[in-house]
């Protein structure tokens, strides 16, 4: 390239001792949208508005606001009833075999299995914190059956069965939840902020939202990796978020930043009724988070999040939508109810009758739904029910019992990853933490670090 | 731990789970080493930081003297500052509380029961957005009302830093003479370290406010104070970032003034009198820091003077200067990490102002330049060893 500036290069020899990124083929890329005002014109006599900021709006002479009306919800997506019948018959066959449809359940599952052990363990004082998705494992997993492994997650914390379904094992969420040395995330954050490089999945964080506009931004990184190397499939963003979260600034950043620049995105969000203690009465108005994606002009759809099929099936159609010619986002607003309390540090008898949530329960469940189906189809039974949560079960205890015994990481770690080097002033901090350990031996317990306090000096493993 | 019915109801726990080895369960982030003569956990049961009868609480001379004549109860601080907001809403129909799951009392219980007594127009849940909430709260302001408005977690307050920073803090001073302001806000937030809290449950972030002018930052160390603070924090015409350290929810207990009083916002108060070093700190660390001091005086026959910020900013200097010309030595002790941290500041006037009077450099006891790993914690915040330590060296210097 020789039309570099000057300021350019001084930039890239200081890079230069970095490894460089895989050279891509140089495209033209092609500019999708013109200026809106300048392709609009007014016509005399038209029944139109050409405004620049709406272009296809009729006059009227009447006097009418338009007003969000209850009998205009947008409707539920859904494949199974609640006995686990396909309600409709006339409809193609389930583009999903007996083995996909057997994962996604073993999926359920082991995340119905994980949970209430971990709750348990949470109270017995093993593990600091927990949160279970109880009620919410169809959405997780039946959407992440939809994606390719290659596709990227942003995920907000209830949605083990994403992890579950990529093929995070039980020991890497033991690992994390112990926090211990085998600990990807080095016993940094707390209990379920699991991520996977591997498994293209970001680091959860616990500020609500923030995941939103990053994920619009993952998703143009997407989109500009496939104009420049059109050959590769393209890739999509799944971003998860609750529909409390759905209030932050954030949301409405990233879904109008998603729509403007075309991001090929989905933004699922899990309406499951409740913000901690707060009802979705108190949360929002209006027709649920679904209304709000057509209004930045995303293509929207609502689904029941019990219905394990029908989640996969808006996922996948998601998926094509946003892949498609030049690519767009997509909602998915998920509907559940949240069985569990919020997490181990909340009581929600506190601000919900119990009737209410034994009443749900009764009533539906994404994974009996499927269990249903899949015992109609003559693909499961109790016997293999059976089995298979001694088999989980067994396995859960087993990693979790190695996961408990470990060490925690290197004290380091404390102080590693600030920034790609180590600072001198952290460097001098670390020195001085070293000294006052050496000097008061017994007023620290290193012990239970790797490598204890020389844990201090040993670098990244 | 006893479960709730719920809970008993909701969760299907495995025998198998009981059966569990119980070697390594129970070991929490932050427990004491066996042994540890400084390091050991604070006892809020015999703490000095805390009074312990109604009759030392009552004595408090910064009190009205109609209230050290009244009646004084054991509360946490959650309960203080519960009791606080009952008297702010009983006394002034102009005040209105708000945040999110403020209506079950909050998920620290400092709402408790508020809603119920005092209507859902004026106590009530806000929408998940702390932009929101903090910018309806400046209007509720501008208008009159007084807003005491909560962020769940100081962690979470950053999406509410552009209203904080540019709107509370400077809208006196834009509005000039048409005398507009935003007086009526107070800003609640839990901050603080607890143990076990990692990155996003256990920040405190009020060197990032103090940096404001326009704003004041106060962070109250015990129930009676908070009671005292809040009220003044209320009454305040100025904006007010009001840091609650959550570890003392429940932790710190105390006999508090039963009648209503407020407490002198900028105003320092010395803990402790000493002759031999001054230290400076506020919040939960002053727990720490008297732990230190009782064990450094036994040990190196010295006497230290504790004092308690209480206002981070606009802050109390001459009580601390005055301080530090008689004692010549000043160490600064906060949670919060050291770089650009309210230490210093502190440091810097100091040694602006006593420079010929000090005896060895202003040393600061902090959390180091990083960030809350979880299992670090207890390595991470200055703990009763560097506060000794640097009682030590500023007399060894
Ligand atoms: C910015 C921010 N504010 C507040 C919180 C505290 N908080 C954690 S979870 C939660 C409720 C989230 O509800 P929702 O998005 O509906 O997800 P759900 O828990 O129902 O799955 C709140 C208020 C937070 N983590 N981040
Ligand atoms: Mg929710």
């Amino acid at each position: 390239m020789s039309t570099r500036t000057p300021a350019r290069r001084v930039l890239s020899s200081c890079l230069a001792t970095r490894p460089r990124p895989k050279r891509r083929p140089r495209v033209c890329l092609q500019v999708t949208s013109g200026v809106r005002w300048n392709s609009v014109k007014q016509q005399p006599g038209s029944d139109f508005v050409h405004f620049p900021g709406a272009v296809h709006s009729k006059f009227t002479t009447t006097l009418n606001f338009t007003s969000p009306s209850e009998k205009n919800a947008m409707p539920t997506y859904r494949i199974l009833d609640q006995s686990g019948q396909i309600v409709d018959k006339s409809r193609e066959p389930l583009n999903l075999s007996d083995s996909e449809i057997l994962k996604m359940y073993k999926d359920m599952l082991t995340v119905s299995i994980l949970d209430p052990i971990m709750f348990q363990a949470q109270r017995q004082g093993r593990l600091s914190f927990y949160m279970v998705s109880a009620g919410e494992e169809g959405i997780a997993v039946g959407s992440a059956a939809a994606l390719r492994k290659e596709d990227v997650i942003f995920a907000q914390y209830r949605e083990t069965g994403v992890f579950q379904q990529r093929g995070f094992r039980l020991d890497e969420f033991m690992n994390q939840l112990f926090a211990n040395r085998l600990d990807n995330g080095l016993g940094r954050n707390m209990p379920v902020h699991y991520g996977s490089k591997d498994l293209n999945i970001h680091t959860i964080s616990s500020p609500l939202a923030t995941q939103l506009p990053q994920a619009a931004g993952a998703a143009y990184a997407l989109k500009m990796e496939h104009l420049q190397n059109p050959s590769e499939e393209p890739r999509v963003v799944c971003c998860y978020f609750g529909e409390g979260a759905a209030s932050e600034g954030d949301f409405h950043a990233a879904l109008n930043i998603a729509a403007t620049r075309s991001c090929p995105v989905i933004f699922l969000c899990r309406n499951n009724g409740y913000a901690i203690s707060t009802p979705t009465l108190e949360q929002y108005r209006g027709d649920g988070i679904a209304s709000r994606g057509v209004g930045y002009g995303i293509d929207t759809i609502r689904v029941d999040g019990n219905d394990i099929f029908a989640v996969h099936e808006a996922t996948a159609r998601a998926r094509k939508l946003a892949t498609e010619g030049s690519m767009r986002p997509v909602l998915i607003e998920a509907m559940s109810y949240r069985v569990s309390h919020h997490s181990t540090s909340d009581d929600s008898s506190k601000y919900r009758e119990l009737r209410e949530v034994e009443s749900w329960k009764r009533r539906d469940n994404p994974i009996t739904r499927l269990r249903k189906y899949m015992e109609g189809k003559g693909l499961w039974n109790e016997e293999l029910e059976k089995k298979e949560q001694e088999t989980v079960k067994k396995a859960v205890l087993k990693a979790f019992n190695a996961a408990e015994r470990e060490k925690r990481p290197a004290l380091r770690n404390l102080f590693d990853g600030v920034y790609e080097e180590m600072t001198e002033e952290l460097d001098s901090q670390i020195q001085e933490l070293a000294g006052i350990i050496e000097k008061y031996p017994n007023e620290y317990d290193v012990g239970d670090f790797e490598g204890g306090r020389e844990g201090l000096f040993k670098e990244k493993r | 731990m006893a479960l709730s019915p719920i809970s008993r109801t909701l969760l299907r726990v495995p025998r198998e789970l009981r059966l569990l080895t119980f070697q390594q369960s129970l070991r929490t982030y932050s427990s004491a080493p066996p042994n540890a003569r400084l390091n050991i956990p604070t006892d809020f049961s015999t703490t000095p930081i805390l009074h312990h009868t109604s009759t030392s609480s009552l004595s408090n001379p910064e009190l009205p003297s109609s209230v050290r004549a009244g009646k004084s109860t054991r509360l946490t601080l959650h309960e203080s500052i519960n009791s606080a907001l009952r008297h702010a809403l009983t006394t002034d129909d102009s005040v209105l509380l708000f945040g999110e799951d403020i209506s079950f009392g909050g998920v620290f219980r400092c709402s408790a029961n508020l809603a119920a007594d005092f209507g859902s127009e004026r106590v009530f849940n806000t929408p998940l957005s702390e932009q929101g909430i903090v910018g309806f709260a400046i209007g509720v302001a501008a208008q009159g009302m007084r807003a005491v408005a909560e962020i769940q977690f100081a962690d979470y307050v950053y999406p509410a830093f552009d209203q904080l920073v540019n709107e509370a803090a400077k809208f006196r001073y834009r509005s000039g003479n048409t005398g507009m302001d935003c007086g009526g806000l107070v800003v609640r937030m839990p901050c603080g370290g607890v143990g076990h809290g990692a990155l996003y449950h256990s920040q405190s972030p009020e060197s990032l406010f103090t940096h404001i002018p326009g704003l004041r930052v106060v962070m109250p160390r015990s129930p009676s104070q908070a009671k005292g603070l809040l009220l003044a924090a209320i009454a305040s015409n100025d904006p007010v970032i009001f840091l609650e350290p959550k570890t003392l929810y429940r932790a710190s207990k105390e006999y508090v003034p039963t009648d209503p009083y407020t407490l002198p916002l900028s105003k320092a108060e010395i803990l402790k009198p000493g002759s031999d070093v001054t230290i400076i700190s506020y919040g939960t660390p002053l727990y720490t820091c008297s732990a230190a001091i009782t064990q450094a005086e036994k040990d190196f026959n010295c006497s230290v003077e504790l004092i308690d910020l209480r206002t981070i900013y606009p802050w109390d200097r001459s009580t601390i200067l005055d301080s530090v010309n008689k004692t010549g030595r000043a160490i600064v002790v906060h949670e919060s990490m050291v770089n650009a941290g309210v230490g210093a500041e502190v440091a810097a006037t100091i040694q602006d102002k006593c420079f010929l009077r000090l005896e060895a450099p202003v040393q600061r006891v902090a959390g180091w330049s990083t960030h809350v790993g979880l299992v670090y914690e207890k390595f991470l915040m200055p703990d009763v060893v560097r506060v000794y330590d640097a009682i030590k060296k500023a007399l060894d210097y």
